[in-house]
C-alpha cells in the first residue's frame, strides 16, 4: 500500500477546462455582462458579477426518451395506496416521478455560474483599443522599470537568491569535509566499543578519541552557511520608451440634463475609465464638466457631483485647448476626446461651436468620440451641427445612447478594432 | 458474548482517539482494516494507493467523470462551475472519497476529512469497491484495470497534440459530436473480430500467388494469355454485390462504425472517436452496476467498522461519527419528500445485502419459501460474495429482492401513459405485488431497457452516402424531439453527408417518425 500526498501538485488543474468553457459561451455571456451592467450601479461596475446565461452553445444533447408513450416504475414509501387507485400527475416537470428523470433530459434550464473580476472585465474590454496610438516619446526618465541582471554578493535579505546560495554552500561545505551528523555518531560508537573492550587498546582509543573531536571541532568551524556563500539577485533600472495619452472626458451637466440622462453618461464614462486604467497604465484622465461655464474637476466630482446651469459647450472646448496649451503638448501626446451631451447648447455658441470643433480641437485629436444621450425624437441642434464633420474627419464618430442597455454596444462600437478598421 | 466482547474492547488499544490524523494514523489504519479485510471478510483486491488530494482537487477530479487525468474539454469546466457554486455556497457537500478501477486501485482521500472518515473512506473505497472492481464480472470482463491509466495519459496528450495541431475549434467540434454520441458508443455484445471482404480476397490472392510461384514452370509462358484474368473476378467481386456486406450491419456501436466508416474523417478524427468510444466502454459496467458497486463497498465498510469496534480499535465517538455518516448515507426518503430524488443506490444496495445476511443466518420461513438455494446456509459471506461476481443490478434485484426489502422500502409500482393526467398504482408490498414490483424495478436498472435501442441499418457508400439509423421504439416511447435532432445533426457533421434516423415500433414495425440532417458545410 502507498499513501502518496498529492495536496501539493498544482493547483487550478481545471484552469484549461474553464477557459474553453468561458470561449465557449463567450457571446452569451457578453450579453449577460451587458445586462448585468443595466442593473449594475455606477460604482458596482468594476467587481465580480454572478452571470446567469441561457446558452444553446452550452448544451450537450444526447439521444434520450422524450416524454410520449408509457413507462412503469417504481417508487418507495407507499403511503396507503392500494392497486388500482390513480395518483394525479405533479404539474410540468416532475414527469412520472424521479425515479424515471433522465439527468439531462432538460437542456434550456439557466445556467448560473460566477466570473471572476478579471473574467468578467476581460470579457468586458476584449478587443477594445485606443485607436491611433502613434506618438511615442521618452517619458519621465526618473522612473524606470527594473530589470533582472545577474547575481551579486550583497544586497538586502528579500532579494536573497536561495538556489544560488545554497548550491554555493553545498560546495563549499563538501570542499572543506565537514562531516555530517551520521559521521560523528559512527566515529563515537566506535570509541565507544574500542573502551568497552576487556583489554582496551590504549592507542587506539587515543586516535579515535582525536579522531571525534577533530570531526566535532571541524563541524564547528565550517559553517553550514558562510556569509561567502550569499548570492543576491540584481536588478537594473532601465529606462523604457512609453506611449503617453491622455484623454478628455467632456460632460454636459447644464440643467436640462435630467437625473437619467446624467446617469447615462456617467455610466459611459466610468466604463471609459475602467477601460483606460485597465488596459493603458500611461494614460492620463483629464475630467472636464461643463454648464455655461467649464472647470476641470477631479474624478470623485466629476463623476458624483449634482451642479446645474445653462449650456455654453465652447466654454469646455475653451477649457480642453487650455489644458492641452499647459499640459499635453500635442507633438508628444496622444490625445483622445469623449464628450457626453443631450444634443441642447445655446443657439448663438452653435456656430463657434463647430468653428472650433473643425479648426482646433479635431487636429489635436487623435479621435474624438461624441455621445449623445435621451430619447432622440428629432436631431438635435449638436447632432446636426457636428454631422458635416463625421465626412471631413475620419476620426470623429458620434452615436445616440438612449438607455443603459445600448452603453456597451455603443462603447464596443467606438472602440473595437473590427468595427472601425471596416 | 457481551463478556468476550468487553474482553476483547479491554485488549487492544484505539488506533487513535482524536479527528487529527497523520500519515501514520492512515498507516496503521488501513493495516487494521486489511486484516478484518482479509481474515474475516476474505476479500480480493488489487493492491492499495492512496493519495490524499485537497477539496479542490476533490471538485477538480469528480468534475473531469472522476479519473486523476482527462483530456481538456468545455464539458469539464461547465461542471466544475456548476458544482462549485453549489459548494461554495454550502448547498452540497463533496464527496469523501473517489476511487478509481485501476490496478493499483486509487483512492482518493480528502484532507479535511476527520480520522474516522479517513478510516471508513478506507474501509468503503480501498476495500469495499475495489474487491467489487476485481471481482464483478462486468468489470473482469469489459475493462482492463491494468491499463486504464496510460490509456488516459495517452488520451490526454493525444487530444492536446491535436489542439495544437488542427486548432481548438476543429478538435472541438468532433469531441462534442462525439459526446453526443457516447452513449451509442457501447458494444454491448464483444466483437468477435470478422475478416472484412476484402482482407480475404487479398489473402487469397497471396495464396494463389504463392501456388504459381511454387509450381513456376517455363513451359507456361509459351501459352497463349487468357482473355480474362483472375485478377479481374477478385476486383469485379470487391465491387459489386451489395457494398454494405463488408459494414456488418445493423451496428448498435454508433462510435465505432463511424471510426471505421466514416468517408470524410481524417486520421487524427478517428482516433478521437475512438479514444470517447473507449472511455464509453470503461464506463459502462458502472453504470450498470451503480447500485450493486455501492451496495458492497457499504455493506463491507459497516461490517469492517464494526468488527473493529468490537476489537477496541475504535473508541465509542468514533463509532457515533461513523453511524451518523454511515445513516445519512443509507438514507431513503419517501418519493413525497422534497429530498427525494430517485432510489438511493448506497440505501437499496445496503438493505440487500444485509438482508441477504439475515436471510443466510436467520431466515424466517417465507425466505425458506422465496430462496431455497441459500436461506439458512450459514454462509452469508460466501453467498454475497458469489453475488459481488456474478451479477449486475438488474439480475441482483431480480434474484435477490426480498419481500423484507419490498415491505421496509414500501415500493410500489406504477404505470404512466404519457396522455393521461393521472398515474395508476399497478403493484404494492403485499402478496400478489412482490413479483411485479422486483420485475418492474429490475427493469429500471436495465441498461438497455432505460437507453433507447438505436442501431445503424444502411450505409450507401457508392451512391448517395446516406446513411440511416433506426430506433426500434418500445412502448411509444419516441426520443426527445430537439435534443434528437442536434445530436443527429452530430451524426451529420461527423459522417460528413445526409443522416435519417428511422424511429420504427418494435412491434408493428410502423415507422412513426422520421428526422433528417445534413452537415453544415
Amino acid at each position: 500500500m502507498h499513501i502518496i500526498d498529492r495536496r501539493l501538485n498544482p493547483k487550478e488543474k481545471s484552469l484549461g477546462n474553464r477557459q474553453r468553457f468561458l470561449r465557449r459561451a463567450r457571446d452569451d455571456i457578453r450579453n449577460a455582462v451587458n445586462e448585468s451592467l443595466k442593473r449594475r450601479k455606477v460604482s458596482e461596475v468594476e467587481s465580480g458579477e454572478r452571470i446567469r446565461i441561457r446558452s444553446k452553445s452550452l448544451h450537450e444533447p444526447s439521444f434520450h426518451m422524450g416524454r410520449d408513450g408509457a413507462r412503469d416504475f417504481v417508487l418507495p414509501g407507499n403511503k396507503g395506496y392500494i392497486v388500482g387507485d390513480t395518483i394525479p400527475k405533479p404539474p410540468e416537470g416532475g414527469g412520472g416521478g424521479g425515479s424515471q428523470g433522465s439527468p439531462d433530459g432538460h437542456g434550456e434550464d439557466d445556467f448560473v455560474f460566477t466570473l471572476t473580476k478579471e473574467e468578467f472585465l476581460d470579457l468586458f474590454f476584449e478587443d477594445l483599443k485606443l485607436p491611433n496610438l502613434v506618438k511615442t516619446k521618452l517619458k519621465d526618465v526618473r522612473s524606470p522599470t527594473p530589470v533582472r541582471a545577474g547575481y551579486t554578493v550583497d544586497g538586502p535579505p528579500a532579494k536573497l537568491n536561495r538556489v544560488r546560495t545554497m548550491r554555493n554552500s553545498l560546495a563549499r561545505r563538501i570542499a572543506l569535509r565537514r562531516p555530517s551528523f551520521e559521521e560523528i555518531a559512527k566515529a563515537e560508537a566506535e570509541l565507544e566499543e574500542a573502551e568497552a573492550q576487556e583489554e582496551q587498546d590504549l592507542e587506539r582509543i587515543k586516535l579515535l578519541r582525536d579522531r571525534v573531536a577533530r570531526l566535532k571541532h571541524l563541524r564547528k568551524i565550517v559553517a553550514f552557511i558562510d556569509p561567502l556563500d550569499l548570492k543576491y539577485n540584481r536588478f537594473e533600472r532601465l529606462p523604457k520608451p512609453i506611449t503617453q495619452a491622455v484623454m478628455f472626458c467632456l460632460m454636459d451637466t447644464s440643467a436640462s440634463m435630467t437625473q437619467s440622462l446624467k446617469d447615462l453618461a456617467k455610466r459611459f464614462f466610468m466604463l471609459l475609465h475602467i477601460f483606460l486604467s485597465r488596459h493603458y497604465r500611461d494614460v492620463d484622465v483629464v475630467f472636464i464638466r461643463h454648464t455655461s461655464v467649464a472647470s476641470e474637476v477631479d474624478e470623485e466630482t466629476f463623476f458624483r457631483s449634482t451642479e446645474t446651469g445653462g449650456t455654453v459647450i465652447s466654454t469646455a472646448f475653451d477649457e480642453m485647448r487650455r489644458i492641452v496649451a499647459e499640459r499635453y503638448p500635442a507633438d508628444e501626446w496622444n490625445i483622445y476626446a469623449a464628450q457626453a451631451s443631450d444634443g441642447a447648447n445655446d443657439l448663438g455658441d452653435m456656430a463657434r461651436c463647430i468653428d472650433m470643433l473643425d479648426d482646433d480641437i479635431l487636429p489635436l485629436c487623435q479621435y474624438y468620440a461624441y455621445i449623445e444621450v435621451g430619447t432622440h425624437i428629432s436631431e438635435s441642434i449638436i447632432w446636426s451641427g457636428f454631422s458635416p464633420l463625421t465626412t471631413k474627419h475620419r476620426h470623429f464618430a458620434m452615436r445616440h445612447v438612449s438607455a443603459p442597455g445600448d452603453i456597451y454596444p455603443v462603447f464596443h462600437e467606438l472602440f473595437s478594432e473590427s468595427e472601425r478598421s471596416q | 458474548m457481551n463478556t468476550t466482547r468487553n474482553r476483547n474492547r479491554r485488549k487492544n488499544q484505539p488506533l487513535f482517539t482524536s479527528a487529527e490524523w497523520d500519515f501514520d494514523t492512515i498507516k496503521t489504519a488501513y493495516e487494521a482494516i486489511a486484516k478484518v479485510a482479509s481474515r474475516d471478510l476474505k476479500l480480493d483486491t488489487y493492491p492499495n494507493q492512496i493519495e490524499v488530494i485537497t477539496a479542490e482537487q476533490m471538485l477538480d477530479a469528480y468534475t473531469s467523470t472522476g479519473m486523476p487525468l482527462m483530456y481538456r474539454h468545455w464539458s469539464f469546466g461547465k461542471q466544475f462551475a456548476q458544482e462549485s457554486i453549489g459548494y461554495k455556497r454550502g448547498m452540497r457537500s463533496l464527496a469523501y472519497e473517489l476511487v478509481i478501477n485501476s490496478n493499483p486501485c486509487i483512492s482518493y482521500v480528502m484532507e479535511e476529512n476527520s480520522a474516522t472518515m479517513q478510516t471508513l473512506v478506507l474501509a468503503h473505497a480501498a476495500f469495499g469497491h475495489n474487491h467489487f472492481f476485481k471481482n464483478n464480472y462486468l468489470f473482469r470482463q469489459w475493462t482492463n484495470a491494468d491499463t486504464i491509466l496510460d490509456y488516459l495519459a495517452f488520451a490526454k496528450d493525444y487530444v492536446k497534440e491535436c489542439e495544437e495541431r488542427h486548432g481548438m475549434e476543429a478538435v472541438e467540434s468532433v469531441m462534442d459530436a462525439a459526446h453526443a454520441l457516447m452513449r451509442q458508443g457501447v458494444s454491448r455484445q464483444p466483437k468477435i473480430p470478422v475478416s472484412s471482404k476484402s482482407t480475404r480476397i487479398e489473402k487469397r490472392r497471396k495464396r494463389r500467388k504463392a501456388h504459381q510461384e511454387a509450381t513456376y514452370d517455363d513451359l507456361w509462358r509459351t501459352l497463349p494469355r487468357p482473355k480474362n484474368p483472375a485478377r479481374g473476378a477478385d476486383e469485379a467481386e470487391l465491387q459489386g454485390g451489395g457494398e454494405t456486406e463488408g459494414l456488418g450491419l445493423p451496428e448498435e456501436n454508433v462510435l465505432y462504425f463511424l471510426e471505421k466508416h466514416a468517408p470524410r474523417l481524417k486520421d487524427w478524427q478517428r482516433e478521437l472517436l475512438r479514444i470517447v468510444r473507449m472511455l464509453a466502454q470503461y464506463f459502462y459496467p458502472q453504470r450498470q452496476t451503480k447500485m450493486m458497486n455501492e451496495g458492497c463497498a457499504t455493506f463491507v465498510h459497516y461490517e469492517i467498522m464494526n468488527r473493529m469496534y468490537e476489537r477496541g480499535l475504535l473508541t465509542e465517538g468514533s463509532m457515533l461519527e461513523m453511524l451518523h455518516l454511515h445513516s445519512s448515507v443509507v438514507m431513503q426518503p419517501p418519493f413525497y419528500d422534497r429530498r427525494f430524488s430517485g432510489i438511493n443506490p448506497y440505501a437499496l444496495g445496503f438493505a440487500m445485502m444485509r438482508d441477504i445476511q439475515r436471510i443466510c443466518e436467520d431466515p424466517t420461513d417465507e425466505d425458506k419459501d422465496w430462496f431455497p438455494e441459500f436461506a439458512g446456509n450459514g454462509d452469508a459471506m460466501g453467498t454475497l460474495k458469489d453475488a459481488w461476481a456474478n451479477y449486475r443490478d438488474e439480475s441482483f434485484i431480480l434474484q435477490f429482492l426480498s419481500p423484507t426489502v419490498i415491505r421496509d422500502f414500501k415500493l410500489f409500482a406504477l404505470h404512466d401513459e404519457s396522455d393521461e393526467p393521472e398515474v395508476e398504482v399497478t403493484a404494492i408490498h403485499n402478496e400478489v405485488g412482490y413479483r411485479e414490483t422486483r420485475r418492474c424495478l429490475a427493469r429500471h436498472y436495465d441498461a438497455s431497457e432505460q437507453d433507447p435501442d438505436i442501431r445503424i441499418t444502411d450505409a450507401d457508400l457508392s451512391g448517395t452516402r446516406r446513411l440511416t439509423l433506426t430506433h426500434y421504439v418500445r412502448d411509444g416511447r419516441l426520443l426527445g424531439k430537439q435534443d434528437c435532432e442536434r445530436t443527429l445533426q452530430h451524426l451529420a457533421q461527423l459522417w460528413g453527408h445526409r443522416v435519417k434516423l428511422l424511429e420504427v415500433d418494435s412491434g408493428s414495425n410502423k415507422t412513426l417518425r422520421e428526422v433528417e440532417a445534413l452537415p453544415l458545410p
